[in-house]
């Protein structure tokens, strides 16, 4: 079981903040494909440039494995203070 | 210290706070930021964060602060959720040596809570909501620091 938690603007896109899959994807490209097989919309959202992808609460870059209880979080540009 | 709260909260006391028992000193710096109403455009600021994660970067970006101005101490308070034009958003001190670590600390961590700390900064008004990203300003603000 894979969380998905979406933040921002993104979450707003989706119309949901969190989900889980299950079974878990093995990796971050296939979660990716079966987001956005599902919502088209919200897949590209999640590929534009700018979005920032954390698995387990650390900044990934590329693809990367997930295990069965992975936490995967997509963030938009970041705007504090 | 590194704090998000949903409560509104008083800078004057956490300054005062900051700056006691501090004999070896010699200077704090401080910034407070507002939420501002934008000519009515903004009613409510709303703030989301990732508990946990976001604490954990603010953590990372406090301690390269620390290291590069040679502080003593820092403080970062940032509210989250529903925030009212007028009221403070985020407050930080810095402690140092001398004057100028103190305020390049200061005007670097906020330049870094601006565009790189997981915050999501969404503005109701009038006409509906919407997400507020980094601007061209922000960019170039923390580009200062490279």
């Amino acid at each position: 079981m894979a969380r998905v938690l979406l933040f921002g603007r993104l979450s707003d896109i989706a119309g949901w903040r969190e989900k889980t899959l299950e079974p878990a994807p093995a990796r971050l490209s296939e979660l990716r494909a079966l987001l956005a097989a599902d919502d088209a919309v919200l897949g590209e959202a999640l590929a534009a440039p700018g979005v920032q992808v954390a698995l387990d609460q650390v900044l990934v870059r590329d693809d990367a494995a997930l295990s069965a209880r992975s936490e995967v979080a997509f963030l938009p540009p970041m705007s504090g203070g | 210290m590194i704090s998000l709260t949903d409560q509104g909260f008083d800078p004057g006391p956490l300054l005062s706070g900051f700056c006691r028992g501090r004999a070896e000193t010699g200077a704090v710096a401080s910034f407070t930021g507002l939420a501002r109403a934008e000519g009515g455009e903004t009613r409510i600021l709303e703030l989301e964060a990732y508990p946990g994660f976001t604490e954990a970067q603010i953590g990372a970006i406090a301690e390269t602060a620390r290291t590069r101005f040679d502080l003593q101490d820092l403080m970062i308070v940032h509210r989250i959720g529903q925030i009212a034009p007028g009221e403070p958003v985020v407050f930080v001190a810095t402690a140092a040596s001398h004057r100028r670590a103190a305020f390049e600390a200061c005007d670097y961590l906020m330049d870094y809570l601006k565009s790189r700390a997981p915050f999501w900064k969404k503005e109701h008004g009038p006409e509906g909501a919407r997400w507020v990203e980094p601007r061209t300003q922000d960019h170039e603000d923390i580009a200062r620091w490279a």
